[in-house]
C-alpha cells in the first residue's frame, strides 16, 4: 500500500517538511516585518530628537509664557504648538462626539430599511475624502463662507472670553477652522465604531426594554447607550487619535503661528502636525529638524497610547474594527 | 386572554403604553415628547453630517471640471504667465509612488496576514494583528518622517522609492485586515480537504485558500490603493515634488546616453518626484490664478478616483454579501 502511494521523499524534503518549514519562517518573518515596522518608526523618531532633548530638555514642553520658535536663533519651545493641538482635537471632539453617536443611533436603530445603505454609504465617502482635497475645499469655500461669519460672530458677542478674542483675520485662517474641519474629519470614524458596537448588542435587550414599557428613545439612553459605554469610549477615543494627527487639511485651514500664545480660537495657530507639514522640507539647522522631529515623537506617543486605549475598548465590545476607524 | 391582546395589539408602536401604566397622564406625555424630539434629532444631524460631503463634491467636480483638460495629464508645468501647461509630472509621480508601494505591500501583506489568520491565538499572532491596527492609527505624517529618516538621510537624495516606501506602511494595515478577513470567511472543509490529499501547508495556503479569498483580497488592495493615492503628508518629506520629472525623458535621454537599465531604473526611481496630492498642496498655497485652478482640476481627479474606487468594492462586497 504505502509503495502504491507515493516515492519516499528525500532527506532534504523530510528535513524541510515539503516547503512547510520554509512557509513557516516566510510567513512568520513577514509577520515580525510589520511588528518591526512599528518599533522602527518609534526608535527613528526618539533618536533623531535626540539634540533637540538633551538641548532644550523639558523646557520644551513645558507651559510657559515666553514663548519661541526660532529657527534663526534655534531656539524652541513647543508649548503653543502641544496645546494647540489638545485645545483643536478636544474642541472637535466636544463637537464631533455627541453629533456622531446620534448619527450613529440613527443608523443602528431608527433608519427605514431603504434608507441604511445609502445613508450608511455617504457617511463611509466622508471618511473617503482625501484630506487634501478638504484641506482644498476649506481654503477657498469652507473659510469665506462658513468660518469668517462665525468666527466674527463670536468675536463680536462673546470677544470678552479669551478664548474668543477676536478678531478674526480676514483669510479666516485659525484655530476654530481647523476646530470645524476636525470635526467634519472625525465624524464617520467616531459613527462607524459606534453604529456597529450598537448593532453588536443583542436584539432582546432592545425587546425586553420595549416590553418593559420604555419608549424608543429610552431604550436607546437607559439600555443600549449604557451596554456600548466602553465601546463608544474607545470610539471617542480613535476619533481623538484621528483629530490629533490629521496633517493636510490642518496644515491648509489653521494658519500656521507656532508662538500664538494668547489661546483664542479666533487667532492662527498651529498643531503638532502642522507645524511638521509646514516647516520639515524647509528645516534650516539640524536642531530645526530635531525640534520638529521631537515634535512628531510627542504627536506618535500620544497616539500610540490613544490607539491601544482605544482598540482595547473596542475589542471587548466588537471584534472587527470597520474600515472607517483608519486614522 | 383575548381583551389583553385587543387593547395592545400586536402591531402596536412601541411608544403606545398600556394603559394604566403611568399614573401621571403629564409625565407620559412628556416621555413621548422627548422620544419624539430625539428620535427626530438623531435623523435631521444625519442630514447635516452629509451637508459637507455634498458640498465638498459638488463643489469640486464643478470647479474642476471647468479647469480640466487633456493637457493637464500630458504636459509638464510652464513658468507662470505662460497659459497652458499641465501635471504630467504629478501624475507620473503618484503612478511611479503607488506601483512601489503595491510592490512592497501586497506580498508583505499577504504573507502576514496569512501568519495573522492561521495563528490567531499565539502570542506573535495577536501583538502582528494589534499592531497592524495602531500602525492604521499612527499619523501619516510620522510616517513621513520616518522615510525620511530611513531613505533620504542616507540615499542623500529625496525619491520616488522613499515615497513609495512610505505608502506601502500607509497601505500594509488595510491589506493585512481585509486579507485576514477574508482568509477566515474560506470554509474550513476547504483547508482540510487539501491538507488531507497530501498538500503541504504552503500548497495550500497559496494554491487553494488564496484563490478562494482572491475577490476579497483584491477589494482590500484596491481600498489601500484607493488610501495611497489621496495621501499627502508621507510624501511632503520623500518625493519633496519635482516639476521636471517625466520618465519618458529621462528613458530617452538615458537611451541617447548608452546607460544600462539599471541606471536609468535608478534614474526613475531614485530622484525627486511629485504626487497629484502633493501638487494640490502646492499650489493652493500659491497667490496664481492658474495654479489654483489647476489644482481644482487636480482635485477633481483625485477625489474620483478614490470615491470611485470606494463605490466600486463596496458594491461588489454588497452584492457578495448579498448573494451569500
Amino acid at each position: 500500500m504505502a509503495r502504491v502511494l507515493a516515492r519516499k521523499p528525500s532527506p532534504f524534503q523530510q528535513a524541510i517538511q515539503h516547503g512547510d518549514v520554509i512557509w513557516r519562517i516566510v510567513i512568520g518573518a513577514m509577520a515580525i516585518v510589520v511588528l518591526l515596522i512599528m518599533l522602527a518608526i518609534g526608535w527613528s523618531v526618539w533618536s533623531d530628537s535626540s539634540q533637540s532633548r538633551e538641548l532644550f530638555g523639558w523646557n520644551f514642553v513645558l507651559p510657559t509664557s515666553d514663548t519661541t520658535w526660532n529657527p534663526v536663533k534655534d531656539k524652541y519651545q513647543a508649548w503653543p504648538i502641544i496645546s494647540g493641538t489638545i485645545v483643536t482635537s478636544v474642541l472637535a471632539i466636544l463637537l464631533g462626539a455627541p453629533l456622531s453617536i446620534f448619527i450613529a443611533i440613527f443608523l443602528s436603530e431608527l433608519c427605514p430599511h431603504w434608507l441604511r445603505t445609502p445613508a450608511n454609504f455617504m457617511i463611509e465617502m466622508l471618511a473617503a475624502i482625501p484630506s487634501v482635497v478638504l484641506g482644498l475645499w476649506g481654503i477657498f469655500v469652507f473659510l469665506p463662507i462658513v468660518v469668517r461669519p462665525i468666527g466674527e460672530f463670536l468675536g463680536n458677542t462673546l470677544g470678552f472670553i479669551p478664548l474668543f478674542a477676536g478678531p478674526i483675520p480676514a483669510s479666516g485662517s485659525s484655530r476654530l477652522a481647523a476646530v470645524l474641519i476636525l470635526t467634519i474629519m472625525i465624524i464617520p470614524t467616531i459613527t462607524a465604531v459606534t453604529r456597529d458596537v450598537l448593532r453588536a448588542i443583542p436584539v432582546a435587550q432592545r425587546e425586553a426594554a420595549l416590553a418593559l414599557g420604555s419608549t424608543r428613545w429610552e431604550t436607546i439612553w437607559q439600555v443600549l447607550l449604557p451596554a456600548s459605554l466602553s465601546g463608544v469610549l474607545g470610539a471617542i477615543i480613535l476619533g481623538l487619535g484621528r483629530a490629533l494627527g490629521e496633517t493636510m487639511a490642518v496644515t491648509m485651514v489653521i494658519g500656521n503661528n507656532p508662538v500664538e500664545s494668547s489661546g483664542s480660537l479666533l487667532k492662527p495657530g498651529a498643531t503638532l502636525a502642522s507645524t511638521i507639514a509646514n516647516q520639515f522640507a524647509e528645516a534650516v539647522s539640524p536642531v530645526h529638524s530635531s525640534a520638529l522631529i521631537e515634535l512628531g515623537l510627542i504627536l506618535f506617543v500620544i497616539t500610540i497610547l490613544l490607539n491601544m486605549v482605544a482598540r482595547l475598548l473596542v475589542y471587548q465590545v466588537s471584534r472587527t474594527m470597520p474600515m472607517e476607524a483608519r486614522a | 386572554m383575548s381583551a389583553v391582546t385587543q387593547s395592545v395589539p400586536s402591531t402596536a408602536v412601541p411608544t403606545i403604553l398600556p394603559r394604566g401604566l403611568i399614573k401621571s397622564k403629564t409625565g407620559h406625555q412628556r416621555r413621548r415628547v422627548v422620544n419624539i424630539i430625539m428620535l427626530t434629532l438623531t435623523g435631521l444631524l444625519t442630514l447635516v453630517a452629509m451637508l459637507p460631503l455634498i458640498w465638498v463634491t459638488v463643489y469640486t467636480a464643478i470647479t474642476g471640471a471647468r479647469y480640466i483638460n487633456l493637457n493637464l495629464f500630458t504636459q509638464l508645468p510652464v513658468a507662470i504667465g505662460e497659459g497652458g501647461g499641465g501635471v504630467t509630472n504629478a501624475v507620473q509621480g503618484t503612478i511611479i509612488v503607488i506601483l512601489l508601494g503595491m510592490l512592497i505591500s501586497i506580498p508583505l501583506g499577504i504573507l502576514a496576514a496569512f501568519y495573522v489568520a492561521e495563528k490567531p491565538n499565539t502570542r506573535l499572532g495577536f501583538v502582528v494583528r494589534f499592531s497592524t491596527d495602531v500602525l492604521a492609527g499612527v499619523p501619516s505624517i510620522i510616517i513621513g518622517l520616518f522615510g525620511y529618516a530611513i531613505l533620504v538621510k542616507p540615499l542623500g537624495t529625496y525619491s520616488a522609492f522613499a515615497g513609495g516606501v512610505a505608502i506601502s506602511i500607509i497601505m500594509l494595515p488595510t491589506i493585512i485586515r481585509t486579507t485576514e478577513e477574508m482568509l477566515k470567511l474560506v470554509p474550513k472543509s476547504l483547508r482540510e480537504g487539501s491538507l488531507a490529499l497530501g498538500a503541504p501547508d504552503w500548497h495550500t495556503s497559496l494554491i487553494i485558500l488564496l484563490p478562494a479569498a482572491l475577490e476579497g483580497v483584491i477589494t482590500g488592495i484596491m481600498l489601500a490603493i484607493a488610501r495611497g493615492v489621496g495621501e499627502t503628508a508621507p510624501l511632503l518629506f520623500t518625493i519633496l515634488g519635482n516639476d521636471q520629472y517625466s520618465v519618458p525623458q529621462i528613458v530617452q535621454s538615458g537611451v541617447q546616453n548608452n546607460f544600462s537599465p539599471v541606471q536609468i531604473l535608478q534614474g526613475i526611481l531614485v530622484t525627486p518626484t511629485d504626487a497629484l496630492t502633493l501638487t494640490m498642496y502646492k499650489y493652493s498655497q500659491e497667490p496664481f490664478p492658474e495654479h489654483v485652478q489647476q489644482a481644482w482640476a487636480v482635485a477633481l481627479v483625485v477625489m474620483f478616483f478614490v470615491l470611485g474606487i470606494n463605490i466600486i468594492t463596496r458594491t461588489l462586497t454588497a452584492r457578495r454579501a448579498a448573494a451569500r
